[in-house]
């Protein structure tokens, strides 16, 4: 059935709402541009002057004319080192090579010279898990100096840092996914084993540089005096050492010859087209949000948010009338099919069992599944303890986890404590997790944790002392959540695949579901659906 | 009937009265100053008739000698088309006198409505609404302002013995009216001597209305419904239009109504029309401006909509025949639009161009496009006439379809030599605007600097060519094919940094070549010199509809076309150009030879040198053979990577030489960027 809306885009709580949106999305907007800016005018100036082309143009070099680029985190690094490291400085996401998808991870050296922080390593594992789960020969466009040192102990040892990067390739070139490098600048150390670890490598004559240790660690170890050119140069690594296998004049070369490599690799054919016609909705995503507004206190209705995302607007809603904070709906998003699972109020047992009953339904028929969170969390107090609400909230929980169907997660306004867990958040490792600028996520928001704070702290101070210590205690408690539930700190952080705009979700969604249902076969093997 | 009549006048419409006259079997005879000895009326007609020198007043202005040649070339009538003598006494007078009929109306309406005074008096007379106005003697300021009061504001107070704006003054509320009083009468008393003035209402948005009338001599009187002429440029009519558009009926009956009384208080025998001005903001009253006694430029939207050869009505009525239909039989269909092209230079004030023609064709004859010109492939223009060249008239059933051909045949229509104002009556027909309520003010509203210069006309070719190639890319995925360019970075809404595509683009005509480096965000097309500038493609069925608009507003729309290979074909703003385009990546894989060694030349296996073929200092082209080099028994010949000259050769015959020993260098010629 295709649903109604009830919205007043006249009426002053809309208007008000818009208003305080359109802050947001200014600054979302403000926050993008940084992060496309690379290293700023002057370094991007230079890096040009030497023949390089900034690490963007690359990627729209190398893409098919008209491919989308399904761009992950270029917000990682805001706020972090004085905002020096825009994009964690790598730029890494799908866009189509010759008719395939492929995973772009691709250095920027005006940013540190390209050099590893620890967020640069996240973005490299992260953009490399997406790979290996949706099957994605990975092109590495190389132009990095290996960790920054500074932060060595941030990048160097820990599973998920710097070795991980190498061990992933490794692993993917095992499961016939193609690891392929184009090398534009010096890899050192580290740097050096991305071409080395890859399937084949080109490398750009003049500027592209390959060695294990550069001529001061040379100088140094064993005290040979070498430039860089006969250490590591092009030539040699293409004619003599065997390193790299293409040589190519310049990076435009370079470009092109990994197309052609590409255009022969022998990767299965993409999924079939979409199973019913794309219908746009019938109803404004340019209205969200004037529904959704900036204040989480304001309560909604969610299906008003549905039906500006879902093809012709059409919801095939599952039990309506029962558990009605969560609404479970089958839909199709640019003529795939979805299920979407979206909070509207607090959980209790009826709406989690509700869910993890929808859920199973989505198993049985292939629907990828998508959890819309705005959530403050599952239902407190006695009466939910007593019916039970942990191990009905468990049932969610346990069918979200083990779904076996592709996952795909929005934030779309809070997304606290273990409503973040139950509604599929980033520790359940969906395919892909993307948040909108007004939500949030945080154990619980500011002013619960200030309560909670206090209130413990009053229990420990006997007296009345502590008027004082409480009051600072608060300021501190709701300074602390307000900044790290900011949905930049997390993105900041990779906590998310990025922030997105209310009306670029339906797209991003599109584009996550087509790349899901080519990757991932019909999970097999008898299962029925519980009723719960 | 008559058997030959004189045509006095010259250009487009002698040629048009001409194309009538044969079709009824009427001879013709043309007459011609100096300066059109070879133009295409005197062509045209069956006989010709110098009257005089090139200046008008030397030659069509003359009355006695158009009299002398009609009499000389036995002509029994006299069409003197529009402008020149056709609405003056002495050409009816000399007529009269010489025994010639005179095709157009008796002398009585022509001599009332040559009178601006005596036509509006006669128009109150029969019931005719004018603008409203205060004309009296009683000039005392109590009464001018009861009489303001009556008219309303905003109004103009005008001198009486004025013109040319001096004395006029605009008042737009009564609180300000005594003191534009004392003003206008101060200038007035100023600049002729006399400080009475006139009232008349001011009308902010008018519309241009106008009705065709036909009345034969036997008392008959028929109206051809109304036409819209409300595209002017400085009182010039541009565009002309029938039926007006967004006129509600029951206003053109009103219209219908008070050109019909005009006629009849004018015993109105020929063709004329009746001009009214509607106030487009509230008026439902059409008000009465002046009466044409004769045929109008704009005549051929009403021909095509009614069906009727006016020419042959004013013909047929000159020589004494009634009207061959009554109201009751004339029925209007369809929708015809005309455009007005002159040879002037709307980017330079409309200043003229003048000179020979070096190139003029006539689009081919198609269903709904009619071209009336004055002009053939030898024609000249030159300073003393009128500066409009041809009309192109567009006819269709609905006014889309006539503005479709009518811009049709504006863009066919070629005149090389001289500059006209093609491109803007283009963009006026493309303009988003032009569908709405028309006025007069709509030039300087919506071209207030004349129409779009020739640089953006060609970054408007660049932009749609670059944007129609790029969409035209196909992207082999579901979803993601028709997400196009999609990219998280870019803003929603603006034009933040999209995806970008790097093209080369050769102008086949002019033969340059640029780098263009084309910019997407969601569905907007843009050049990063030119942000303003942005474009979005439709696919049709003729190929890409490129709408480019700056600063929201449509300045063009541009058709692009694939024809074979990397070649591509523009269209817009009257211009057409043809390119060549090729992606950035296009050629870099088979660009260099790179992959082999740059410019110096090593042995790529060990071996004898079996053959020296060049020294330091020769010339060499990228492929000539410089050594062999003998290994494994077999000979290889080994050639100049690079065009360039020698710079040293490292080895002997006889040599021995092991991998990768440097054999010749080349200091590759300055130039030399490719080496293919």
């Amino acid at each position: 059935m295709t649903a109604t809306s009830k919205i007043n885009a006249r009426s002053p709580a809309f208007k008000n709402n818009q208003q305080s949106y359109s802050g947001m999305l200014t600054t979302l907007r403000e926050r993008m541009a940084w992060a496309v800016r690379g290293g700023g005018d002057k370094l991007v100036q230079r890096h040009i002057a030497r023949g390089k082309l900034p690490v963007r143009e690359r990627i729209d070099l190398l893409l098919d004319v008209g491919s989308p680029f399904l761009e992950i985190s270029p917000l990682a690094g805001w706020g972090l080192y004085n905002n020096e490291v825009p994009s964690a400085g790598a730029v890494a996401g799908i866009g189509i090579v010759e008719g395939q998808h492929c995973m772009v991870i691709a250095n920027d050296a005006t940013v540190k010279g390209g050099s590893f922080f620890k967020e640069t390593v996240r973005k490299h594992v992260r953009a490399q898990e997406i790979a290996l789960q949706n099957r994605l020969p990975c092109l590495y466009l190389v132009d990095c100096g290996g960790a920054f040192l500074p932060e060595q102990d941030q990048v160097f040892p820990d599973w998920g840092h710097f070795g991980t990067t190498f061990f992933n390739q490794c692993r993917m070139s095992a499961e016939g996914l193609p690891q392929l490098s184009a090398v534009f600048g010096g890899c050192t150390a580290g740097g050096a084993y991305i071409p080395a670890l890859s399937d084949e490598a080109i490398i750009v004559e003049g500027t592209g540089r390959i060695h294990l240790g550069g001529p001061p660690i040379v100088k140094a170890a064993i005290n040979e005096v070498v430039d860089g050119e006969t250490l590591g140069g092009a030539g040699m690594h293409t004619r003599v050492s065997g390193v790299t296998d293409y040589l190519a004049a310049d990076e435009h070369q370079a470009l092109a010859k990994l197309r052609q490599i590409v255009r022969h690799l022998n990767m299965p054919a993409a999924a079939s087209a979409p199973p019913r016609e794309v219908l746009p909705p019938r109803f404004d995503a340019e209205e969200i949000p004037g529904i959704v507004g900036t204040d989480l206190k304001q309560p909604y209705d969610v299906r008003e948010v549905l039906v500006r995302l879902v093809d012709d607007s059409e919801l095939q809603e599952f039990k309506p009338e029962y558990g009605a904070t969560l609404v479970c709906a089958t839909a199709h998003i640019h003529g795939r099919p979805v299920g979407i699972l979206a909070n509207n109020g607090v959980l209790f047992s009826e709406s989690s069992v509700k869910g993890a009953h929808f859920i199973e339904l989505c198993n049985q028929r292939n629907i990828p599944l998508l959890f819309l969170q705005n959530i403050t969390g599952f239902m407190v107090g006695t009466e939910a303890e007593r019916g039970g609400i942990a191990k009905h909230s468990a049932k969610l929980v346990y069918a979200m986890a083990t779904a076996r169907v592709p996952r795909l997660t929005v934030l779309i306004g809070g997304s606290y404590g273990a409503g973040n867990y139950g509604m599929c958040g980033r520790g359940f490792a969906p395919n892909f997790l993307f948040a909108w600028p007004n939500s949030r996520i945080a154990t619980m928001s500011p002013e619960v944790a200030t309560t909670v704070l206090t209130e413990l702290r009053k229990g420990s101070l006997k007296g009345n002392s502590g008027e004082a210590e409480l009051a600072e205690l608060a300021r501190e408690t709701t300074d602390q959540f307000t900044r790290q539930s900011d949905p930049y700190y997390a993105t900041a952080r990779l906590w998310d695949d990025g922030i997105i705009e209310p009306t670029q979700t339906r797209d991003v969604l599109g584009l996550c579901l087509q790349l899901v249902a080519q990757a991932t076969p019909r999970a097999t093997g008898p299962s029925p659906v519980f009723r719960m | 009937m008559f058997q030959r009549i004189l045509i006095a006048n010259r250009g487009e419409i002698a040629c048009r009265i001409i194309r009538t006259a044969r079709r009824m079997g009427i001879e013709t005879v043309a007459v011609y100053s100096e300066a059109d000895a070879g133009a295409r009326h005197v062509a045209e007609a069956d006989f010709a008739v110098a009257i005089g020198a090139a200046s008008a007043s030397a030659s069509y202005l003359r009355a006695e000698r158009i009299i002398e040649a009609a009499v000389s070339s036995g002509a029994q009538a006299i069409h003197p088309g529009y402008g020149f003598l056709s609405e003056k006494l002495e050409l009816i007078d000399a007529c009269e006198k010489h025994g010639i009929q005179f095709v157009g109306p008796n002398r009585r309406a022509i001599e009332s409505m040559g009178s601006k005074i005596e036509s509006k008096r006669m128009a109150r007379a029969a019931g005719v609404v004018c603008v409203p106005g205060y004309d009296e003697d009683d000039q005392s300021p109590v009464r001018l302002r009861d009489e303001a009061g009556k008219i309303g504001f905003p109004l103009l107070i005008k001198a009486s013995a004025g013109g040319g704006g001096k004395g006029m003054r605009r008042v737009n509320a009564a609180d300000e009216f005594d003191a534009m009083l004392a003003l206008a009468r101060k200038e007035a008393l100023a600049s002729f001597g006399d400080e009475r003035v006139l009232l008349e209402k001011y009308i902010v948005n008018p519309r241009h209305l106008e009705v065709q009338l036909v009345g034969d001599r036997h008392g008959h009187l028929v109206h051809l419904f109304e036409r819209e002429c409300s595209i002017q440029r400085r009182f010039q009519k541009v565009i002309e239009e029938a039926p007006a558009n967004h006129l509600p009926t029951a206003v053109a009956e009103k219209l219908y109504e008070a050109a019909l009384r005009m006629g009849q208080v004018m015993g109105y025998d020929n063709a004329g029309t009746v001009e009214f001005v509607l106030d487009a903001d509230q008026g439902d009253t059409p008000y009465f401006l002046e009466v044409n006694t004769r045929l109008q430029v704009e005549h051929p939207v009403t021909e095509l909509t009614t069906g009727i050869d006016l020419v042959e009505w004013q013909l047929r009525v000159a020589a004494g025949e009634a009207l061959p239909l009554t109201q009751n039989e004339i029925h209007r269909s369809g929708w015809a639009m005309e455009c007005r092209l002159n040879a002037e230079e709307p980017e330079h004030d409309y200043r003229a161009s003048l000179g020979p023609l070096i190139g003029y064709a006539e689009p081919d004859k198609q269903a709904g496009v009619r071209i009336d010109s004055g002009l053939h492939a030898c024609s000249e223009v030159t300073p003393y006439y009128d500066s409009m060249l041809a009309k192109v008239i567009g006819f269709g059933a609905t006014r889309a379809e006539a503005t479709a051909r009518v811009r049709l045949g504006v863009e066919q229509l070629r005149i090389e030599g001289v500059r006209t104002n093609a491109s803007l009556l283009l963009q006026i027909l493309q303009h988003p605007e032009f569908s709405a309520v028309l006025t007069t003010r709509f030039l300087d509203q919506h071209f207030p600097n004349g129409p779009l210069p020739e640089v953006q006309q060609r970054q408007a070719h660049v932009l749609a060519v670059a944007a129609a190639w790029s969409a035209s890319q196909p992207v082999h995925n579901p979803v993601w094919g028709g997400l196009r360019s999609f990219r998280i970075t870019a803003p929603s809404v603006g034009i933040g940094r999209g995806a970008a595509v790097n093209l080369q683009l050769s102008d086949v005509s002019a033969t340059t070549s640029e780098a263009v480096r084309l910019m997407q965000t969601g569905g907007v097309y843009w050049l990063p010199a030119q942000p303003e500038l942005q474009a979005r493609v439709v696919h049709g069925a003729q190929g890409w509809e490129v709408a480019v608009c700056e600063g929201g507003v449509l300045v063009a729309t541009v058709h692009v076309q694939h024809t074979t290979g990397q070649r591509w074909f523009s269209w817009a703003l009257g211009q057409s150009r043809v390119w060549d385009i090729e992606h950035d990546l296009a050629h870099s894989l088979n660009a260099s030879s790179a992959q082999s060694q740059g410019n110096n030349l090593s042995a790529s296996l060990p071996g004898r040198i079996s053959e020296v073929m060049v020294q330091a200092g020769d010339t060499v082209a990228a492929g000539d053979p410089v050594l062999t080099l003998e290994a494994m028994k077999l000979y290889h010949g080994l050639s100049a990577p690079v065009s360039g000259t020698v710079r040293q050769v490292h080895v002997k015959l006889g040599d021995i030489v092991g991998q990768g020993h440097l054999l010749v260098e080349i200091e590759p010629a300055p130039d030399n960027t490719e080496t293919k």
